[in-house]
């Protein structure tokens, strides 16, 4: 396939993705009467392994219980499941494309390799906590509920960046 | 036909899920093709390099909200089925500013961090099990979460509704203060980025 080896082709204009992906999000709304998401399919990949593991402390926690359901279906067969999973396929194809789909890591000049998994790795732990207490992440909340006008996802959205930006100062040399 | 769709019956359980396959499809896809696969783009919205994240997300937002006010006035969507997250005030506050934190640490979000993965960078996926364990320790100590998870809830809330304004007005007011937000990201990348 002669578009696997050739030059990374430019991004396109946010304004124009943010157009494209702004459609998704109704027609999801329209269609569904929910929005998109991706944090809640990993949690029911968590809420499902865990039960796997020890099938009663989970059937004690009302957190795990909301992703696994009354127990006649997979969990996993879930909407957001579903959605995620094309997520990667949509993300996996376009990177292909554009040439730009290949085995890589993203880091700073100023770091090595370990050291930018060990903070991919605990920064996902951080996010994931703020996650899930917040109720969702950029697509369930910001995107879906901003859309929505939805007062909770507003305030999340704000916090998510003052959070970011007052930290960004911190670790510039992970990036800059 | 009205919407939703699904809630209305008119289509059913396996068809939603080939739908979602079809949404995260794309949504994948417009993610990537505006480079918010690569955690360095990603990150440099809060050194004010590059505002592509405030940029395509912001436009996203208004674009589907204008969308939705015109649905819900032609009445092919009844927006009071379309399910609304409820508003606790303060998880989602201590939530965003901890997610914030961990954003610029791990250099992605979630739903970019599949991205990132799925294109082959070895950090997103490092990130995506970051975030599975990150789910599993909040799942083990919820009991103990479970009281401030709860805290200062507020149900289903609408920023019309909370202002008293009408839907029309406050999605103007929104779209004047996004375009207001375009205007500065412009500003602010061109600043710096001849800076360096």
């Amino acid at each position: 396939m002669p578009f696997l080896s050739k030059e990374a082709e430019p991004y396109w204009n946010p304004y124009l993705s943010g157009i494209g992906l702004g459609l998704v999000l109704l027609l999801t709304f329209l269609v569904m009467g929910r929005g998109i998401g991706a944090s809640g399919a990993m949690t029911s990949v968590v809420a499902t392994t865990a039960s796997v593991i020890s099938p009663h402390t989970t059937a004690a926690n009302d957190f795990y219980q909301g992703y696994l359901g009354d127990g006649t279906v997979s969990p996993l067969k879930d909407w957001l499941v579903f959605e995620v999973l094309g997520v990667l396929i949509g993300g996996f194809l376009s990177g292909l494309f554009a040439g730009r789909t290949r085995i890589k890591i993203e880091k700073g000049a100023a770091i090595t390799t370990n050291r930018r998994f060990q903070y991919a790795f605990i920064g996902g732990m951080i996010m994931a906590f703020g996650t899930k207490l917040a109720r969702g992440c950029t697509s369930g909340q910001a995107l879906t509920g901003g859309a929505l006008m939805n007062v909770g996802s507003w305030l999340f959205m704000i916090s998510l960046f003052a959070g970011a930006y007052a930290t960004a100062w911190f670790v510039r040399r992970l990036w800059v | 036909m009205n919407g939703p769709f699904f809630i209305n019956g008119w289509i059913g359980e396996e068809a939603s899920l080939i739908f979602a396959l079809f949404i995260g499809i794309t949504f994948g896809f417009f993610l990537e093709r505006a480079g918010l696969g690569s955690a360095k783009k990603l990150a440099a919205q809060f050194y004010g390099t590059d505002m592509t994240v405030f940029k395509m997300m912001f436009t996203a937002i208004i674009t589907a909200m204008i969308g939705l006010f015109w649905f819900n006035q032609f009445g092919w969507l009844n927006l009071e089925l379309v399910y609304l997250t409820p508003t606790f005030i303060a998880p989602q506050i201590i939530g965003g500013l901890v997610f914030g934190v961990g954003f610029i640490v791990g250099g992605y979000c979630p739903g970019t961090s599949c991205v990132a993965g799925a294109t082959g960078s070895l950090d997103g996926w490092m990130n995506v099990l970051g975030m599975l364990t990150g789910i599993l320790v909040f799942g083990e100590f919820y009991p103990l979460l479970e009281s401030f998870y709860n805290a200062t809830p507020m149900g289903e809330l609408t920023l019309t509704d909370y202002f008293n304004i009408p839907f029309g007005v406050m999605v103007f007011i929104l779209v004047m203060v996004a375009l207001a937000g375009f205007w500065a990201s412009e500003k602010i990348e061109t600043r710096l980025s001849s800076k360096n």
